[in-house]
């Protein structure tokens, strides 16, 4: 068994934090593990990916394109971005609360409308499965914990390979004690979402 | 947080994170740096754990003073380790040569981040040269379990040899993550002793020439260490042979079927007798190595010296590319020579109009203020903006287009003396508190000396900002059990003998306008200094004070300038009207400072 999850959006929204509640749940479960960061510049406001890989027998930090099995974006431009990532059955969780960009905000560049967004994606792929993950985490108590919000969604994800108390645990393990509470109260929002 | 100073068990370690053990199991009692990506969670880690270890960290003002007390520590029989990114070993560079003339005696690691794809950098150089070039060892991890182990294999060789030993990694060995399981922790020796020995740690010529004689003869030495090495190894099986090393290794591990694989970790010198019994009576060989053919040209040397006629691919053949980092992708290009795992198809890129995301300037970042003074104050002018390598480097986009030549730490000061003697237009240079320390003194006083007319910016926010906000000299420091005093950037100015200093409040743009009009028509050098600290590292010490802004829709005229001077991510322009976002707006007040009818307010 493999299992790729390539996790996108944008410097700041806690991608690096998901992939290192993922990684250690699988890590839990007795899988072997291998990871893929990016720090430094990018991390100012850009684009940011993460690759999380899984199974029996990996070691290579990086998955080629089009072999991820999820695609967990945290952004919707960003999703559809790093699509080729994944291939027709590849399962796409996708956050449809946009973070705009510095030029859409200064008004020098267009942000599409989320519907064509997700419409390009379903084009392609029948997986795509959507959630208002910033909402969800604001409702929860703060946006930050739209991770959470992510990863419990993911946990609700048909044969998904990490059960859901694996990965609360995880989470619970991660966080500070003091953000504890919102980022259970948020994950089984996502979890809710995603299973209904 | 995973926990470095555990007594055993496994951890999910980043590849730093993995080194970082390694020092500790290797008992290192020194280790220097200079920030840079992708080596710079290593610092990050010492700072807050060094004491504990057992161990003496500084972060020192630049990669060669870095360099030069490591070097000091294992001369002294104290193990050291000294790290930068790839760039940062061509500063630390002049003392490497001639230390591997002296040796050490401690067990001494160089390591050298290499960054392929130059996530974080200006440039993709193949730092592997810098082995043969010095004469020293090398070796190259592929993962980062491996990584930590071959930290302590690579002190013992070092001392087997009395030479540093350069240790090479590159971003997806620095920043992959993997299941790491603990080793034994060492103590620490962290006070030695330097024995004086003259003939050979004091190079003047007489000596020097006999040290290059003993190095070569230590190198022949490793040459013999590198053939028994236990991390060059040979696994699986076919008539194809494929040679690899680093984190290409990975892929080729996990993508490549029914080859015979010869994986290297010491990798100068290379194992020149078990290459060449590897490549007798295969089919074909291809060697998988990223940036330069390091050691594929090596190969091609060791099959004409043993009188092999094995083919021999790679980048010389043109299968594999010479630039960017690799993926399994990559390994494409060796599927007409080797059976290699089918991949799936991609999804095709999405035809919808996607925006732009660059990495850019935080929100309420000072840089921005200085940025839009230093274009008003030079208007139409023609004024060659010179910029360096931090964050400010991003001041090359809209609406700031401030960069017009970076090339090196300190680079854009000594380029804007060129610039100013060998042009007609005018020279701003602009450089970060901590690259002022590091290489932005000499280039100033050289301004001052050949009498340059340039404009030096030093952007003090306080911090190394872009590498993960290290302490510098501008800021003293106070870890370890270390305390020492900030180092004042205006007193030291002035005390070289520049004449125009001014400290500015680059939130107040009208009055940093002001200040850089005055510095672009100063005759001679002019220091502007930008005091303001970066609100990252306030918000990491929970000094940062949020003050909420109104904007008042019916003063506004919508003359856009806030955005088109400041273009701060926390100013929105939605259907013609001007509104910030709370969630990112720290209420700095520059958009309010330039807006010419007072319609945006900072409240108290």
């Amino acid at each position: 068994m493999k299992y790729t999850v390539q996790i996108v959006g944008v410097g700041g929204q806690g991608v690096l934090l998901a992939s290192m509640v993922l990684g250690n749940a699988a890590m839990e479960q007795g899988y072997k593990v291998v990871m893929s960061e990016v720090h430094g510049m990018a991390q100012r406001g850009g684009s940011v990916l993460s690759t999380l890989r899984f199974g029996d027998d990996v070691i290579s930090p990086l998955e080629a394109a089009g072999s991820a099995d999820l695609i967990m974006g945290f952004e919707p431009a960003e999703t559809c971005r790093n699509l080729p990532l994944g291939n027709k059955d590849t399962v796409v969780l996708m956050n449809l609360d946009p973070v705009l960009p510095s030029m859409v905000a200064a008004g020098f560049e267009e942000y599409p409308d989320i519907e064509s967004l997700t419409g390009a994606v379903s084009a392609v792929n029948k997986n795509l499965y959507t959630l208002d993950a910033t909402k969800i985490a604001i409702e929860a108590g703060k946006a930050v914990a739209a991770n959470a919000v992510m990863i419990g969604a993911v946990a609700a994800m048909k044969g998904f390979p990490i059960p859901k108390d694996a990965l609360l645990k995880s989470l619970m393990d991660q966080v500070p004690e003091k953000f504890r509470d919102l980022n259970v109260k948020a994950f089984e929002m996502g979890y809710s979402a995603m299973s209904s | 947080m995973p926990d470095l100073l555990a007594e055993g068990g496994r951890q999910l370690l980043l590849g730093n994170e993995a080194i970082t053990r390694g020092l500790i199991e290797a008992g290192v009692g020194f280790a220097s740096t200079y920030p840079g990506t992708p080596s710079s969670e290593v610092g990050n880690i010492l700072e807050k754990i060094s004491s504990d270890a057992g161990m003496y960290f500084e972060f020192s003002t630049n990669e060669k003073v870095a360099m030069e007390v490591s070097a000091a520590a294992a001369s002294s029989g104290v193990r050291s380790f000294v790290f930068m990114k790839h760039v940062g070993l061509n500063v630390a560079a002049d003392p490497m040569m001639t230390l591997a003339y002296a040796g050490v005696r401690g067990g001494m690691l160089i390591m050298s981040a290499d960054d392929p794809s130059c996530h974080s950098s200006q440039n993709e150089q193949d730092n592997r040269y810098y082995s043969t070039l010095a004469l020293l060892p090398m070796m190259e991890p592929s993962t980062p379990q491996e990584a930590k182990d071959m930290v302590k294999e690579a002190y013992r060789v070092s001392e087997e040899l009395s030479l540093p030993l350069i240790f090479r990694t590159t971003t997806r060995v620095n920043h992959a993550r993997g299941v790491v399981e603990m080793g034994q922790k060492a103590e620490a020796k962290k006070v030695g002793h330097f024995d004086k020995d003259v003939a050979r740690f004091v190079n003047i010529p007489a000596y020097a020439k006999q040290n290059r004689v003993r190095l070569l003869d230590l190198y022949a030495k490793a040459q013999e260490l590198s053939e028994k090495s236990p991390l060059n190894f040979t696994e699986g099986s076919g008539d194809v042979g494929i040679i690899t090393s680093g984190v290409s290794y990975t892929y080729v591990r996990e993508f490549v079927k029914g080859a015979s694989i010869l994986k290297l970790g010491f990798t100068n010198p290379l194992p020149e007798k078990k290459i060449a019994d590897f490549i007798k009576g295969k089919k074909s060989i291809i060697v998988v190595e990223e940036l330069e053919p390091f050691v594929e040209d090596q190969v091609l040397r060791i099959c004409a010296q043993n009188g092999l006629s094995v083919p021999v691919y790679g980048k010389r053949s043109g299968h594999l590319p010479r630039q960017w980092e690799f993926s399994p992708d990559t390994l494409s290009g060796i599927r007409k020579l080797v059976e290699v795992e089918e991949f799936k198809q991609p999804l095709p890129k999405v035809t919808v109009q996607l925006p732009s995301r660059p990495p850019t300037l935080c929100a309420g970042c000072p840089h921005r203020g200085m940025f839009a003074a230093a274009k008003k104050a030079a208007g139409s002018s023609d004024v060659i903006y010179c910029s360096d390598i931090g964050c400010y480097t991003l001041g090359v986009q809209p609406p700031f287009q401030a960069a017009d030549f970076i090339i090196c730490m300190g680079g854009g000061a000594g380029a804007a003396g060129g610039f100013a003697q060998s042009t007609d237009q005018k020279a701003i240079a602009f450089m970060g508190d901590s690259t002022f320390f590091h290489a932005g003194i000499p280039p100033m006083i050289n301004a001052l000396f050949n009498n340059h007319k340039v404009v030096i910016v030093v952007l003090d926010n306080r911090t190394t900002a872009m590498t993960g906000h290290q302490p510098n000299p501008g800021t003293g420091r106070d870890f370890g059990g270390v305390s020492t005093d900030a180092i004042d950037i205006k007193s030291l100015v002035e005390g070289v003998g520049v004449k125009f200093v001014r400290e500015i409040n680059p939130y107040d743009v009208k009055a940093a306008t002001k200040v850089m009009k005055d510095a672009l028509d100063f005759d001679g050098v002019a220091v502007v200094i930008s005091k303001c600290p970066c609100p990252l590292e306030l918000k990491k010490q929970k000094q940062l004070v949020i003050r909420a802004v109104d904007v008042d829709q019916d003063k506004c005229v919508k003359c856009y300038n806030c955005v088109r001077t400041i273009a701060c991510p926390a100013l929105f322009k939605k259907e013609g009207a001007i509104t910030t976002d709370p969630t990112q707006c720290i209420g700095c007040g520059m958009c309010a400072n330039v807006c010419p009818t007072g319609a945006i307010e900072v409240r108290k």
